[in-house]
């Protein structure tokens, strides 16, 4: 891919959170949502990431964007450390990073116009004259499509693709470099769901962002991404091309989850993995593959407590597994 | 009233459903007919708001009142329309003969019952059971649909299972009687591709060892391809295209449903090219006119007639009909 410095990379990045209990609600034990995720996204480039619900991947997303303070580990911009910045030290980056969600709406304040929430970040960033803000708002709005009355309505005045939109324009307005999208279309429907994707892929080409494209349907992923991270409680068991990791997936979890997918094509027989019981939570995981509990294969008690190293199969086809996922 | 074909468990023709609002009468389903063959699968799937639910909340009579009516229409289901029956006829059908499964477990679920007691409650009040009867019964059903150590679950508060589990007790209180028909209105859409692989794979199995009747609901193309045997697309308030599931995937006529198989990413899709896409949006119910509704989105040239009338249904080839003008008839 390319041999530059990543826009961004993580280091063996954990974000814990205290689970309280007992009659003075004290932290009895962590969840730990995102447990030790090394990655590097590249410039211009759209990482999926994948998983069950709960797996980890919006506080991975958020981690990231800096809207929680890692437990522990590493988080680089373009080489930059992140990880112990104070808020001051940060500023500078938080425009860089942006974030979209699923539910636009929530993060919409419905009493602001939508020409003020568009606004808005060139206010906190004291950048332009009143007028020129105006001038900027509605080159944004064109740009994800939407007319430029629109500045002057309320979100709930429009729909959810529209809503999508709006969140679009304003994270993109201070003009980033990586945008988290957590779920961006999952509430969305499909036709609706292809005109944001061919937005967010036309973003992407005319101004050279990259995006972690967090999303649980799997088909959307695969279209979107030029790579995929698999996550499994808390860590990443499989990370590949978009192609690769389909065609050729090699960690138990990610071929269950492949195969889970309903194509939607009456003639394919699936040939399915049906996972036994529920997605686990990530408190107190196993120390060893966290998957081996659910695959159903016969284990080694060894795989429960050591874990794998993060191996290179082929190129670019990272997967942390042991011989018996990994077949050698 | 006709007599149906013995192969044919439901029958819903021109059902018409509409809601009292402040903006006036609002037709929310339109003429809509289909039937749901016996021992097998319908799907239904279209955009949200076209629909989908307020059919199915019309075929159980559990439209919202006293805002919701069913105008026009029948739903013939042994032999008697059950759109006009007294309630409390429906009352011994409901939960009995035919049971609905929601997308949200928590909503059909008691908070502050036990899981036991829960499935009980709809046994007792069909059947003439003994409460310790109804509580194995209960007990079996748990097992039925995958519930580790079901005498310990049914003692359990529905709080105190994960989404997957509900969902798989919410299906062992819709069974439970025997239903012949069995609606599950997005039953799977809240869950995980993993849960929700299990969950179609427990009501595929129940279906044969029971040989009820499904009509399932979703957004989901995937998962009508695998699930269905028959498939109608709704649009707007209206069936615009009904066949067998192979059928309407391999030879699909209404632009709509062109549109939407069009648009889906596929996994064997080139990554990273423009996807296809319908442009515009659905439009809200208060602004529907006569005729075909989605002329405005497909992207055809058409004569100002078509769009003032509504378009015949036509059957083009056995089993495979299509509310619309002549251009999308032809193909
Ligand atoms: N702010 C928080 N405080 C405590 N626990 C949290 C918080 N956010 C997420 N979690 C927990 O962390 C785990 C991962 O959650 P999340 O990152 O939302 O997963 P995903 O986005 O993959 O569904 C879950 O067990 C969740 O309950
Ligand atoms: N109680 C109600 N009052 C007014 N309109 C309603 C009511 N319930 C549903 N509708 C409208 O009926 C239409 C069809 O809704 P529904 O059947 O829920 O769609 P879906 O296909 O998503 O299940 C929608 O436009 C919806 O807004
Ligand atoms: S075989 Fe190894 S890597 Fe695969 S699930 Fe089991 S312990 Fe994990
Ligand atoms: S060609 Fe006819 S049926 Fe098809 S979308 Fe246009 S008006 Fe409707
Ligand atoms: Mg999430
Ligand atoms: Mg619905």
């Amino acid at each position: 891919m390319n041999n530059g410095t990543p826009i961004l990379s993580t280091d063996e990045l954990r974000m814990h959170f205290p689970v309280k209990g007992g009659v003075f609600q004290r932290a009895v034990a962590a969840c730990k949502a995102v447990d030790g995720v090394s990655l590097t996204i590249e410039p211009g480039e759209t990482l999926g990431l994948v998983g069950e619900s709960g797996c980890g991947k919006s506080t991975l997303g958020k981690t990231i964007a800096r809207l929680y303070e890692p437990t522990s580990g590493g988080i680089a911009f373009e080489g930059n450390e992140l990880a112990g910045l104070s808020r001051r030290q940060l500023k500078p980056f938080r425009r860089e990073i942006q974030m979209i969600f699923q539910d636009p709406y929530e993060s919409l304040n419905p009493r602001h116009t939508v020409g003020a929430i568009v606004e808005e970040p060139f206010v906190i960033h004291k950048m332009g004259s009143r007028s020129e803000r105006r001038q900027w708002v509605a080159e944004l709005l064109a740009k994800v499509g939407l007319p430029e009355s629109a500045a002057q309505r309320y979100p709930f005045e429009f729909s959810g693709g529209q809503r999508q939109r709006i969140g679009i324009a304003r994270a993109i307005a201070l003009k980033p470099r990586l945008l988290i999208c957590d779920e961006p279309v999952s509430a969305l429907d499909v036709s609706i769901q292809s005109q944001v994707l061919n937005l967010l892929m036309e973003l992407q080409r005319e101004m050279g962002l990259s995006y972690l494209f967090i999303s649980h349907d799997l088909a959307v992923v695969k279209h979107i991404s030029d790579r995929i991270a698999v996550m499994y409680l808390g860590r990443i068991v499989e990370l590949a091309p978009a192609e690769e990791i389909y065609n050729n997936p090699v960690h138990a979890y990610t071929k269950a989850l492949i195969s889970a997918i309903p194509v939607p094509d009456p003639t394919h027989v699936p040939d399915r993995v049906i996972l036994e019981g529920d997605v686990p939570t990530p408190i107190d995981p196993p120390d060893g593959c966290r998957f081996a509990p659910r695959s159903g294969a016969e284990h080694a008690p060894e795989m429960l407590t050591t874990l794998a190293p993060f191996k290179e199969i082929s190129p670019g086809h990272w997967v942390e597994a042991c011989p018996v996922c990994t077949g050698r | 009233m006709a007599e149906l074909d013995s192969d044919i468990l439901l029958r819903v023709s021109d059902l018409t459903t509409a809601f009292d609002t402040d903006a006036g009468q609002l037709t929310a389903v339109d003429g809509v007919s289909f039937d749901v063959r016996r021992g097998r699968t319908l799907g239904i799937v279209g955009e949200s708001g076209c629909g989908k639910s307020v059919t199915a909340m019309s075929i159980m009579r559990l439209l919202p009142q006293p805002m919701g009516k069913i105008l026009d229409g029948e739903v013939l289901f042994d032999g008697r329309n059950l759109a006009t029956i007294p309630a409390e006829d429906m009352r011994s059908i409901r939960g009995n003969r035919i049971s609905m499964i929601f997308q949200e477990p928590m909503t059909a679920l008691n908070p502050v019952h036990r899981i036991g007691k829960q499935i009980c409650e709809g046994l007792t009040q069909h059947n003439e059971l003994s409460p310790d009867e109804a509580w194995q019964k209960a007990v079996e059903m748990l097992e039925k649909v995958g519930i580790p150590s079901p005498e310990i679950r049914a003692t359990e508060y529905p709080h105190q299972l994960s989404g997957g589990m509900r969902q798989r007790v919410v299906i062992a209180i819709a069974l439970a009687c025997g239903p012949e028909l069995v609606i599950a209105d997005e039953p799977t859409t809240a869950l995980d591709v993993t849960i929700q692989a299990q969950i179609l794979q427990l009501i595929n199995n129940l279906q044969r060892d029971l040989g009820m009747s499904v009509m399932l609901i979703t957004h989901d193309l995937g998962v009508i391809a695998e699930t269905c045997d028959e498939v109608c697309v709704m649009y707007a308030g209206r069936v615009v295209e009904r066949a067998p599931v192979r059928e309407i995937f391999a030879n699909p006529r209404h632009a709509y449903t062109q549109g939407l198989l069009n648009s889906i990413p596929r996994l064997d899709g080139i990554p990273k090219t423009e996807l296809n896409i319908i442009d515009g949006m659905v439009p809200a119910l208060s602004e529907l006119k006569p005729g075909c509704r989605f002329a405005s989105r497909s992207g055809r040239e058409h004569e100002p007639e078509l769009l003032v009338e509504r378009q015949p249904l036509n059957e083009i080839t056995p089993g495979h009909w299509v509310e619309a003008c002549p251009v999308c008839t032809r193909g």
